[in-house]
């Protein structure tokens, strides 16, 4: 493994405690995903990114800053990355998956909010994650109460630019996400010092296209039965897309498809055929956010679809490539992005839809309902859906945790009796 | 053959054994303890004494103990056991109402077979370890804390959480509020809490099963509350462990 201490040092990171961090994941990556059998070998990519992840990619973006690029850190699948790839900058996730954060986050924060947002704001003012350290700007955006008022402290200490995303779907509420998006590519524009062209944007709108194409095709191969590849491993897939470069992202995704068709050519898979199929829907995943999944199957049965931000929501759906101005190119960038059926929207009939459309396609036994701890808008949507399925016969389980393990017994319960019932 | 249930729970170790024509020949219940190794090994000297385990049998483990019995022939979840052993004691459809130690349960029957469930979630009010605390901070048994209740007059504690409760407890002792009047606010606590978990999957008749199904005031007042009858019988609070031992009968 390389040595990336000096870079920490330089990114103004506390070394010592980050140690602390990069000690406990190695074991917790290995009994979670090493432990599993018959794993493609187009994972091995992912498995090499995790093994450095607080250094490879971060060298990267150090090199494009270097290079005179710079990094937007963002927190959200509404921030449209191609208005940022066009002016030559790099889009990256930030770290907020991990109970490691939580304490710190609570010391600026109330310790009643969801741990997501403890988590992000633990790791920037922790100096514990290299992607917040080498981000030039945030770009948080209205999807919470709990973000936005998060962001107000997090602008204090670096650059942070707020998206203020609609909270409905009106005519009035398209157009003005085209503003947003607009308004967007002017900062955009200032921090980077390069102008934005059609030319430009058209190029980055068909990258991130493609990038969605790739992941939605690795997706689509867990429609097959048996199934080609664990969910655990989809999932990981889907959290690495949010760090890495989008051209290489599109190339990995489907050199790993491409594997995973001739798997289900050939009827190979890694759970046995009939292994009960499960959707998760509700809060993002962020990684190193495996428990839920690590649950499921271990407990006799397989994830076949997420329809969360780190799930489908993320590559659902293409920008049309047809506009040829930049006004044009915005609109279709919000045409896009306002299809996200977030439960920030009011009403939200779209989510429904989507969970009960995707349980179809994906063949699901059964959906497990998951939120974090203290998440009012998935938690009040918990009862809608439901509903819904409850009248299309899929059974579901709805689920509430956060990123402490101390509760992973009472969810194995109750995970576990969900798959046995649905026996 | 023999099919043998073993319900290990925080607070008790439920024991059922069935013969091969599904009668239920012994039962057996012991506090849990520190350790449910130890309280499954004690199980197994049990079961070896009577001779259980020198005839054909399968074990089947559930309850929160369920993954410390090395020798069960396999574990099933509580939920599925409470439900099948309910099914087993009250005939085909209703909603079960399982009060546990730790936990309390909720699971919606359909043809004997559990459709359905919901759990309280990582907290202790509305579950047998409230009143257990409760009786125990009263200096008395839950049988008299039960017995206290019914004389009393309601005396409402609003906290939610357990330990909040049991400060709200120690406020009444020392305003000198009557044993009678708390143990009846205790007591309705613990039955509102169930009440609004159970209503999330309304649908009666209603069994209750588990530790509390023989304080008859809990059963009364719970039945008072949903406004619907509660049936119970000295067997449920073996129905974990009959609806294991049922799983056990199935895997011969």
């Amino acid at each position: 493994m390389t040595d990336y201490r000096d870079m920490w040092q330089d990114l103004g990171m506390d070394l010592e405690t980050h140690d602390l961090l990069c000690a406990a994941l190695p074991q917790s990556f290995g009994d979670i995903y090493l432990t599993q059998e018959n794993r493609p070998e187009g994972m091995a990519f992912y498995d090499f990114v995790v093994s450095e992840i607080h250094g490879i990619r971060p060298a990267e973006l150090v090199k494009l800053k270097e290079d005179g690029g710079k990094v937007f850190g963002t927190f959200c699948v509404f921030v449209p990355d191609e208005v940022v790839v066009a002016c030559g900058g790099a889009v990256t996730g930030l770290c907020g998956g991990s109970q490691f954060w939580v304490p710190e986050g609570e010391k600026v924060l109330p310790s009643g909010m969801c741990p997501l947002i403890k988590a992000s704001l633990g790791a920037h003012f922790g100096k514990t994650c290299p992607y917040f350290s080498v981000s030039d700007v945030y770009v948080g955006e209205t999807t919470c109460d709990g973000k936005k008022k998060a962001y107000e402290i997090l602008g204090a200490d670096k650059q942070t630019y707020l998206m203020d995303m609609p909270q409905m779907k009106r005519p009035q509420d398209y157009e003005k996400w085209t503003g947003g998006i607009s308004a967007f590519a002017r900062m955009v524009q200032e921090v980077t010092g390069v102008e934005l062209t059609a030319e430009k944007l058209g190029d980055a709108i068909h990258l991130i296209n493609e990038k969605r194409q790739a992941l939605a095709r690795v997706h689509a191969a867990r429609k097959a039965d048996p199934l080609p590849i664990s969910g655990k491993d989809v999932l990981l897939m889907t959290q690495i897309a949010f760090f890495d470069d989008p051209a290489r992202c599109a190339q990995m995704a489907n050199a790993l498809a491409d594997e995973l068709e001739a798997r289900i050519e050939r009827g190979e898979g890694v759970f046995p055929k009939g292994t009960k199929r499960i959707l998760v829907t509700g809060t993002p995943l962020a990684i190193p956010n495996w428990k839920l999944h690590h649950i499921i199957e271990t407990s006799g049965a397989a994830v076949v679809c997420e329809e969360i931000c780190t799930g489908t929501r993320y590559f659902e759906h293409l920008v049309d490539e047809s506009a040829t101005t930049l006004e044009g190119q915005f609109q279709a960038l919000s045409d896009r992005y306002m299809q996200n059926n977030c439960a920030c929207f009011t009403p939200n009939p779209g989510r429904v839809e989507d969970i009960v459309r995707l349980a179809r396609e994906y063949r699901a036994d059964g959906v497990i309902d998951c939120n974090l701890k203290f998440c009012t808008l998935y938690d009040v949507e918990k009862s809608s859906v439901a509903a819904a399925l409850e009248q299309e016969g899929i059974p579901c389980l709805a689920l509430e945790t956060d990123y402490a393990d101390n509760d992973s017994e009472q969810l194995r319960t109750r995970i576990g009796a969900f798959i046995e019932m649905l026996g | 053959m023999l099919g043998i249930g073993i319900d290990i729970g925080s607070t008790a170790t439920k024991v059922a054994v069935l013969n091969e024509a599904g009668e239920l020949v012994r039962t057996e219940v012991r506090p849990t303890g520190f350790s449910s190794v130890e309280a499954a090994e004690g199980v197994r000297t049990l079961l070896e004494e009577d001779g259980c385990l020198a005839q054909p049998h399968a074990v089947v483990a559930t309850g929160y103990g369920r993954v410390a019995v090395p020798y069960a022939d396999k574990v099933v979840t509580e939920i599925t056991c409470h439900g099948k052993g309910a099914a087993r004691l009250f005939g085909g459809d209703g909603v079960v109402v399982d009060i546990g130690g730790q936990d309390t349960k909720v699971i919606k029957l359909a043809g004997g077979k559990v459709m359905k469930f919901v759990m309280n979630d990582k907290c202790s009010a509305g579950t047998g370890r409230f009143l257990e605390i409760m009786a125990d901070r009263l200096a008395m048994s839950q049988t008299d804390l039960a017995r206290m209740a019914r004389e009393g007059t309601p005396t409402p504690i609003s906290n939610m959480c357990t330990v909040f409760a049991e400060s709200e407890v120690i406020s009444l002792v020392g305003k000198g509020e009557p044993r009678e009047n708390i143990a009846n606010g205790v007591i309705e606590s613990v039955v509102a809490r169930v009440a609004t978990l159970v209503l999330q999957t309304p649908g009666s008749p209603y069994f209750l099963t588990g530790g509390l199904c023989e304080n008859d005031y809990v059963v009364e007042r719970l039945g008072a509350k949903l406004e619907a009858s509660v049936t119970t019988c000295p067997e449920a609070r073996y129905a974990g462990a009959i609806g294991a031992a049922l799983c056990a009968l199935e895997l011969g």
